[in-house]
C-alpha cells in the first residue's frame, strides 16, 4: 500500500529540505520527493517510506519531525494549484506546531543527553548589582 | 507495540514522539488515507460513504449536528482501537475553519471514559516546560511496554 509522510525540520536545524531530498536520492529507493519550505513530502510503498523515514530522522534526530499525510503530493483535491490558491486544509495546525518545534527539539536533545528534568522550576532570583556588573562586563568587554 | 491515540488527532509533534518510542500513533491522516484509496469518493474526508453516518450514530445521537456524526465516523473507530492516549489540554489550535468544538469535547470524553492509560498535557510555552513535556511523554510511552 502507498504511504505519504511529511518530513518537517525545526528552525534550529542545520539540515535543509534540499539535503533531505539529496539523501533520499542517494538511497535509491522508489520514492517520490517534493521539496517544500518546511521540509519535504515523501511518497511511495509503505515499507520503503518507513525505512526512508528512519534514515532521514537519523540525519538530525532532535530536529526532524515526521508525520503521516492522507493525500499523496500534488493530489488535485488538496493541491493549491488546482484549487485556486489559499492555505491547504491542515496548514494552520502545522503552522501552530512549527512555532514550538524549536522548544520540542531542545527537549529531545536534553533527553538524549540524559539531563535531569526538575519537577518544577525554582523561583527566579533577580541578579544583584555586583552580578549585573559582572554580566555587563562579560557581555561588552 | 501499543496503539496510542493522539489528541489533537492531526498533531505532528505527538505522532512523532509516539513513533520515536516504537509505538503506533493513531492519527486522522491514516484514516483519511484509507478513504483516499477508496474508489468512488471525490473529496474525502468531506465526502462520505453511506456506511459512515451509521458509524457516527454509534457515538452521537441523531439530533446531534451532522458534522459531529461525520467527524465521529473517522475518530470513533480510532478511539475504539486505542490502547493508550495522549491528550493536549486547551484546543485553540483544533478550532480552525474545519474544526468542531463539540467533536473535540466528545473525543476527549470518550477517551477519558474508556479507562485506558491517558496523559493530559499543555503545549509548552518555554524551554523548561518543553523539557518537562518531552520527558513526561517519554516516561508515559516507555511505561506502556
Amino acid at each position: 500500500m502507498k504511504s505519504t509522510k511529511y518530513v518537517v525540520t525545526s528552525q534550529d536545524s542545520d539540515v535543509l529540505p534540499s539535503d533531505i531530498a539529496l539523501k533520499i536520492y542517494e538511497l535509491g529507493r522508489e520514492i517520490n520527493v517534493k521539496e517544500t519550505c518546511f521540509g519535504v513530502i515523501i511518497d511511495g510503498e509503505e515499507e520503503d517510506v518507513e525505512a526512508t523515514a528512519k534514515e532521514i530522522r537519523a540525519m538530525d534526530p532532535s530536529n526532524i519531525f515526521i508525520k503521516d499525510r492522507g493525500f499523496p503530493p500534488g493530489d488535485p483535491r488538496r493541491c493549491r494549484g488546482h484549487r485556486g490558491g489559499g492555505a491547504r486544509p491542515g496548514f494552520y495546525m502545522m503552522q501552530h506546531e512549527s512555532e514550538i518545534l524549536p522548544l520540542i527539539s531542545r527537549g529531545l536533545a536534553a533527553e538524549a543527553r540524559g539531563e535531569e528534568v526538575p519537577s518544577s522550576i525554582g523561583a527566579k532570583k533577580r541578579p544583584s548589582l555586583e552580578e549585573l556588573e559582572v554580566m555587563i562586563n562579560e557581555e561588552f568587554s | 507495540m501499543v496503539k496510542v491515540m493522539v489528541y489533537p488527532p492531526t498533531s505532528m509533534i505527538l505522532a512523532d514522539l509516539v513513533e520515536r518510542t516504537g509505538h503506533e500513533a493513531l492519527v486522522v491522516s491514516k484514516e483519511v488515507r484509507k478513504k483516499v484509496n477508496t474508489p468512488g469518493l471525490d473529496s474525502p474526508p468531506l465526502n462520505m460513504t453511506p456506511d459512515d453516518p451509521k458509524k457516527g450514530l454509534k457515538y452521537a445521537a441523531v439530533d446531534v449536528p451532522s458534522g459531529v456524526r461525520g467527524r465521529m465516523a473517522l475518530l470513533g473507530p480510532m478511539i475504539e482501537e486505542a490502547d493508550a492516549a495522549i491528550v493536549i489540554r486547551g484546543d485553540d489550535c483544533t478550532l480552525g475553519c474545519t474544526g468542531c468544538a463539540r467533536t473535540n469535547e466528545l473525543t476527549r470524553f470518550l477517551l477519558k471514559t474508556k479507562r485506558i492509560p491517558l496523559i493530559e498535557l499543555d503545549y509548552p510555552e518555554d524551554e523548561f516546560s518543553a523539557k518537562q513535556f518531552v520527558h513526561k511523554i517519554r516516561e508515559f510511552l516507555e511505561g506502556l511496554n
